[in-house]
């Protein structure tokens, strides 16, 4: 497999070694001088020095070929969304993943439609959720591919959708209710389910849509 | 009409101070309050300290309501990112992005977007330029 991992920090630099040992082709393209002659010194030809948002620093990566993946992985998040755009549009590479450094661009890389994504922060919030058991809204799974989440709800008494009806309820675009958790029966939800204070709901969403289910389903 | 500039340099501060003096309404964002300075003693317009990618402080700056969006801010890629979520989040229809790579800006003009590249124009131009020239002394090339 040919790769272009765009970045040589210590995400850019530890992926490309791992993928080198795992047998693969790889140019690392790193742009900071001090950085770039560290990596010159492990990576050889295999690290090239340039602004990867750059048409001509990613054809002389081989971009043109294309890459089989390419992997944005800079620390600024606007390089990594344009890398992508380039990459995919451009060069017609199948496939890239890009690294959000800042969790609040996630909704700048759904809106451009670059999937996936990993962000190191949301990995570790959604850890944390994981263990705080009452945590309002907790990660179940995420489906990366189809670029939805699957989230578990805990109702209470002053949820503003106690006593409301799913089809009453205004759902952010991108969400849906599957099921409704009530004294350990678990029912598909429909239009006329009514939610209960200490319901358990199962909601798909597109990432990033969290807050306003939040603010539907929880808060005032 | 409210046009919204991110990035208040040369360029940003040239065009707030050009559109409000034409009877806009303008919003200027900067990462750095110090910019403020660069429109005057006296700017009777809105101005906010901040990233202008961030979503939050876009709506605040009043987006939603804008005519016209400027980035104009020192990175390329930055701009393009604005560019892309005011036309694509908040449907803004007048968007119009500096980028300074003749490359990219190309690449995104042919997506749609209105980019105006200052060294492809520098280029042109100076080309020009030179071509006006007079040589007295050279041989009329063939």
């Amino acid at each position: 497999m040919y790769v272009v991992v765009a970045g040589g920090g210590k995400v850019g630099a530890n992926v490309a070694r791992s993928l080198l040992r795992l047998g693969h082709e790889v140019t690392l393209i790193e742009q900071r001088r001090d950085r770039f002659d560290r990596l010159e010194d492990e990576f050889e030809h295999q690290v090239q020095r340039g602004d990867a948002t750059e048409l001509f620093v990613l054809e002389r990566a081989g971009l043109a070929r294309p890459p089989d993946i390419v992997l944005a992985l800079t620390g600024d998040d606007e390089d990594n969304m344009v890398i992508c755009q380039l990459a995919k549009e451009k060069y017609g590479a199948p496939k890239v993943i890009a690294r959000v450094n800042d969790p609040r661009n996630q909704a700048h890389f759904d809106l451009l439609g670059i999937s996936p994504t990993v962000c190191a922060t949301s990995s570790i919030m959604a850890l944390v959720e994981h263990e705080v058991p009452e945590h309002d809204l907790i990660h179940l799974l995420e489906l990366r591919k189809e670029n939805l989440e699957i989230v578990e709800v805990q109702i209470d008494r002053d949820s503003p959708s106690v006593g409301k009806r799913v089809e009453a309820l205004e759902l952010p675009e991108g969400s849906r209710l599957i099921s409704v958790m009530r004294n350990g029966q678990s029912e598909i939800a429909v239009g006329s389910t009514m939610l209960e204070a200490g319901d358990q709901v199962l909601a798909i969403l597109e990432p990033g849509k969290e807050d306003e289910l939040r603010r539907v389903l929880l808060r005032t | 009409m409210k046009a919204l500039i991110i990035g208040c340099g040369r360029v940003g501060s040239s065009i707030a101070i050009q559109l409000q003096r034409e009877g806009w309404d303008v919003v200027v964002v900067d990462e750095n309050e110090d910019a403020l300075s660069r429109l005057g003693d006296h700017w009777p317009g809105a101005f906010l300290v901040g990233q202008g990618i961030d979503t939050d402080l876009l709506r605040e700056a009043g987006i939603e309501e804008a005519d016209a969006v400027i980035a104009a801010t020192d990175g390329d890629n930055t701009n393009i990112v604005i560019g892309e979520v005011a036309q694509k989040r908040f449907d803004v229809k007048c968007v119009v992005v500096r980028v300074l790579d003749p490359a990219r800006a190309e690449f995104y003009a042919a997506r749609g977007m209105r980019t105006v590249c200052p060294t492809k124009t520098a280029i042109d131009k100076m080309i020009e330029t030179v071509r006006t020239c007079e040589f007295p002394g050279a041989r009329a090339t063939a």
